[in-house]
């Protein structure tokens, strides 16, 4: 992909009296830039939120702005998921002193970069008067134009003076106009105009005394929810020109977007983010008891089961819930070691990364994505399976269904006298008798018994331990006897539809949606159900929404209170 | 008649007068009066601390001593710290209260001995740490530095009012680079220039500050807190500017760190001695180098899959402390009660690569304190009571040590609250509501 940045203009005209012009701006007093930053918005309006972008969303931004060839060395700072999803999460995290520190040293690798020998004359439209000196023209024009696309609006004047101002003392300190360039735009990308997404506000004229995301921010709302990255330039055309504040407009854009190939980022983001894929990076396993499992096993685990989504939901405009019992698949050849399966490359190279389709035979107990390495070995530790873990990860990823923590002080002496068993299902049913475990591992157990016939690496087994595995479960009073009696149950629980509803709305949101928009929510429901349960027809409809883009006019009831306990820190332990 | 009144002296009295808030501030003249904490020099060695949290607790009969007071013999499980015992306090018996609040277990542990609360919002009570480097951990490069040693990104580190703990590192060759890469100034160097690109730098964050400012307007009260956390973090990185741009005071015993050949970070025992080595030495030659006074180490996550275990092992330390019976010949879970050796081996081995960093006549860990914590006192079982606590090193002579003192019932926070005053954080109370205490442990303030 071409960056957005418009190759190097070689017009040099007015370009003498653009510097004058830059300087003049350049040395304006910062204190005046204070005093314009208290009366930058009338205070009649209410209060705006504001959101971290992900670490994703960052890497997205800068490869549509920069190219694929500008490198992210570094490591980003842990996210925050609260309510089950981190896009959630990202309206309660700032950055801490470690967190800013990885931010400001990624912002100077990718700036250094933008301006090196390599890349200055694709990304910079000008040249300065001379390389050892300041030029602030040039500097402005180079400025001007990356920071309508890294913050995702045009720059107010003094926001692009006090850059080109920096700029300029940065190229003086060095004595080179393309590192103070580097500098100035190191700064930018550490600024909280890049960092965060803030939600500003404006009267809206369709609701008496109740307010609307500007024409930018819904910009931003819509690019970061279809897209999962910032507004391409039509994008922000349209939110210069009024044409999104207009319903035909609107839906133009949102036609064009979800008609576009970046749509499957966006819809790639929400699943990694909802089905808890960024966990699987840290995922171990015990290398002598799962010998086929390794590192790059995880990775293309994790993208088999996103293959299996964006191809179901997206190619084949497939209903969401057919995801839980689809035999089609895609998978390498390491794959196919773990699911001993076949897999011939058909690549001249004989890529071990070549992905080939492929479908479970009708009978066979593997199909849907709760059969897939993916979640099978995620929620398993590192030396064995997990039926609660796995259970409770379903109940509380596919169904939204909070499993409560488990009580202190448990007395454990009826568990661990069970030393003689040989199955999972034999350990637990220790739970089932014990009135203490019963009543939260009943809701848990049942279900991840029936992906027993997987071990903790997700491969197919028959048998643990010489004993034979009874795979049979129970999912809300729907009885089942393997892994694809699991599949075909969640499918038909309409618990899963209204989960994906709700979390998308989130998603979207960046929080939970708040009372007065749970009609909306309702609807969505409604509307999902009515399309056939095809996702980006849902994404559409959220796009489409007036709600999506109104905030709560005042005396609309705020969301749950989330609390803190168990969403800043780990989840409350379960018993395995 | 002349009376002496030492500091000690002064501190009961305030403590035992009553709600008296007493400042001990960061004092040179109290340093020249201990002898291993000056430099061969005479310039004073500045105090540091650490804390330690090491989830799943010991096993009980197996580490509580049948007396206390100095003469003490430590049990099985804390019979590796011997050679430390007279640089060390052992407090046992104190409790962490939950004030209706559900027990989440592993968590709410940590919560009330690091911040002495259990969070009501997603807004958090500052860490212990935070406390103390706001005394003594604003002039070097780096605040804090945290460390795990499970291959987690967790540290038990956080700011007042953020919803998130400072990401911990996990791996001993980035910190490397971090702390003694190419930024690392030597402060013993015979020049100083100082360099014009962080000059360059530090103008061009000051240039764009008030633009940055500008990005507060119209957000609520809370928005704008959880914004101050950005800009906190924003001046931390122009201090560290600042202090590149000064000539650094010379530590004279200051080393700069051989590079590290690490181990896979990760929850496997043979990685974790490797890389707890590795980290013991970094922290140590950044404190004798004066890059940081504080550090965190977070020895496990105790929660979901992952956490400590042996290579080739079905099950965790955490697995085990569920699934492991009691063994009716011994009384207790054997597999637990090895981890919990070979934990208090791996805290021996940090003590002993700290003290293996010289300053003359002592060592770094003499001018140290660090708070070893844990969340619950049996883990079996999930108790919050009869917890033990450990400190290590006498913090250039601020702190007494060699005691094993009971305080049962008391909460945990006595000790943290000693610790501060101890170390120039001026306080008399600290903890919410049960877990809140004004009781100065003065056996153990020098």
């Amino acid at each position: 992909m071409m960056p957005l940045l418009p190759a190097r203009s070689r017009h040099r005209r007015g370009i003498a009296t653009a510097a004058v012009i830059g300087i003049a701006c350049a040395l304006l007093p910062i204190s005046a830039l204070n005093a314009a930053a208290k009366n930058a918005t009338p205070s009649s309006l209410p209060e705006a939120e504001f959101r971290r972008i992900s670490a994703e969303q960052y890497r997205n931004i800068i490869h549509d702005v920069f190219g694929p060839t500008v490198e992210l060395g570094g490591r980003f700072e842990p996210e925050l998921r609260l309510n089950g999803l981190l896009a959630v999460g990202a309206s309660s995290i700032a950055a801490t002193a470690v967190g800013m520190e990885q931010f400001d040293a990624i912002a100077r690798s990718i700036a250094s970069q933008v301006v090196n020998q390599k890349h200055r004359e694709q990304m910079i439209p000008c040249q300065p008067a001379a390389v050892t000196a300041p030029d602030d023209a040039c500097a402005r024009r180079f400025l001007g134009k990356v920071g309508r696309l890294l913050y995702r609006q045009p720059l107010p004047g003094r926001q692009l003076d006090a850059h080109v101002g920096a700029a300029h003392v940065g190229a003086e300190g060095v004595k080179d106009f393309y590192r103070g360039l580097a500098l100035s735009l190191g700064a930018m990308l550490s600024s909280p105009q890049f960092l965060f997404r803030k939600a500003t506000l404006e009267p809206d004229p369709e609701q008496r005394g109740g307010y609307r995301l500007d024409a930018h921010a819904k910009a931003s709302q819509l690019s970061f929810f279809l897209w999962n990255a910032g507004p391409d330039l039509l994008l922000l055309k349209a939110a210069e020109s009024g044409e999104l504040n207009s319903r035909k407009g609107l839906a133009r854009q949102v036609d064009r977007m979800i008609a576009s190939p970046r749509l499957e980022a966006g819809v790639r983001a929400f699943f990694v983010d909802n089905f808890r894929f960024d966990d699987t990076v840290s995922i171990t396993k015990d290398v002598a008891l799962f010998p086929k499992y390794n590192a790059q096993v995880m990775a293309n685990a994790r993208e088999q089961t996103l293959r299996t989504i964006v191809d179901l939901l997206l190619k084949q405009k497939g209903d969401y819930r057919d995801l839980f019992t689809t035999k089609k698949t895609f998978l390498t050849r390491e794959l196919g070691a773990i699911y001993r399966v076949p897999v011939v490359g058909t690549q001249p190279n004989g890529s071990p990364d070549t992905w080939e389709p492929f479908e479970f035979p009708p009978n066979d107990p593997r199909g849907g994505i709760l059969t897939q390495v993916a979640f099978t070995a995620t929620h398993s530790p590192a030396g064995r399976g997990s039926p609660t873990l796995r259970g409770k990860a379903l109940r509380e990823i596919i169904l939204c269904q909070k499993v409560p923590a488990p009580p202190g002080d448990v007395d454990f002496t009826l568990v661990n006298n069970t030393t003689s068993y040989n199955t999972a299902r034999e350990r637990l049913a220790a739970h089932a008798t014990e009135p203490m475990c019963a009543g939260c591992h009943k809701i848990m157990d049942p279900i991840g018994l029936a992906l027993e016939n997987f071990d903790g690496a997700g491969e197919y087994r028959t048998t643990e331990n010489g004993a034979p595995i009874d795979a049979s479960g129970e999912l809300n009073g729907v009885k089942f006897s393997d892994p694809s009696g699991l599949g075909r149950a969640v499918h038909d629980d309409p618990a899963a539809a209204t989960c994906l509803v709700n979390r998308l709305s989130a998603y979207a949101l960046g929080r939970v949606p708040a009372n007065a928009k749970q009609p909306w929510v309702a609807l969505l429901q409604k509307s999902f159900a009515a399309n056939g349960y095809r996702v980006p027809e849902l994404m559409r409809t959220i796009a489409t929404s007036d709600a999506f883009y109104r905030v709560a006019p005042k005396g609309e009831p705020s969301p749950p209170k989330q609390k803190a306990a168990a969403t800043t820190l780990p989840q409350p332990e379960i018993r395995k | 008649m002349t009376t002496t009144i030492s500091r000690r002296r002064v501190l009961r009295g305030a403590m035992d007068g009553g709600a008296v808030c007493v400042a001990l501030p960061f004092l040179d003249c109290f340093l020249s009066g201990n002898g291993t904490a000056l430099a061969a020099t005479g310039t004073p060695l500045p105090v540091a601390f650490g804390t330690w949290f090491q989830a799943l607790g010991f096993t009980p009969g197996r580490w509580l001593p049948d007396t206390v007071g100095r003469d003490y013999q430590n049990k099985a499980e804390l019979k590796v710290f011997d050679p430390f015992k007279a640089r060390m306090n052992l407090i046992s018996g104190s409790k962490y209260f939950l004030d209706g609040h559900p027990l989440a277990t592993h968590i709410t542990g940590q919560q009330i001995g690091m911040t002495g609360a259990i969070p009501t919002s997603l807004a958090s009570a500052p860490s212990i740490d935070n406390l103390v480097a706001d005394v003594i951990g604003t002039r070097t490069r780096f605040r804090s530095i945290e460390v795990s040693l499970d291959g987690s990104r967790r540290s038990v580190s956080i700011r007042a009012g953020s919803a998130s703990r400072t990401p911990a590192e996990p791996s001993p060759a980035a910190l490397y680079t971090r702390i003694f890469g190419p930024e690392f100034k030597d402060p013993n160097a015979a020049d100083f220039t100082p360099d014009p690109a962080v000059m360059a730098r530090k103008s061009v964050l000051s240039y764009v500050t008030d633009a940055r400012k500008a990005f507060a307007a119209n957000l609520g009260a809370a928005d704008r807190a959880r914004l101050d956390e950005y800009f906190t973090s924003v001046r931390q990185i122009e201090q560290q500017l600042d202090i590149e741009l000064q000539k650094p005071a010379p530590m004279q015993w200051c080393l700069r760190a051989e590079g590290v050949t690490e181990a896979t970070p990760g929850g496997v025992t043979t990685d974790v001695e490797i890389n707890n080595r590795l980290f013991a030495k970094l922290l140590g030659h950044a404190v004798a180098c004066d890059q940081t006074r504080i550090f965190n180490v977070l020895m496990q996550e105790s929660q979901g899959g992952g956490g400590l275990r042996q290579a080739g092992s079905t099950e965790s330390w955490h697995g085990w402390t569920h699934e492991e019976p009691l063994d009716d010949k011994i009384g207790y879970q054997l597999q637990v009660a090895w981890f919990v050796e070979w934990a208090n081996k791996t805290f021996f081995d940090f003590l002993h690569e700290l003290e293996s960093i010289k300053e003359g006549p002592g060592t770094v860990l003499d001018r140290m304190v660090i708070l070893w914590q844990t969340d619950h006192g049996n883990a079996r079982t999930h108790t919050m009571d009869a917890l033990p606590i450990i400190t290590v090193g006498n913090g250039g002579g601020r702190f007494r040590t060699g005691l094993h003192i009971s305080i049962p019932g008391d909460p945990t926070t006595r000790v943290g609250l000693t610790i501060q005053q101890a170390l120039g954080v001026p306080v008399n109370s600290w903890g919410a509501l049960s877990n809140q205490t004004s009781k100065t442990m003065t056996e153990i303030l020098a």
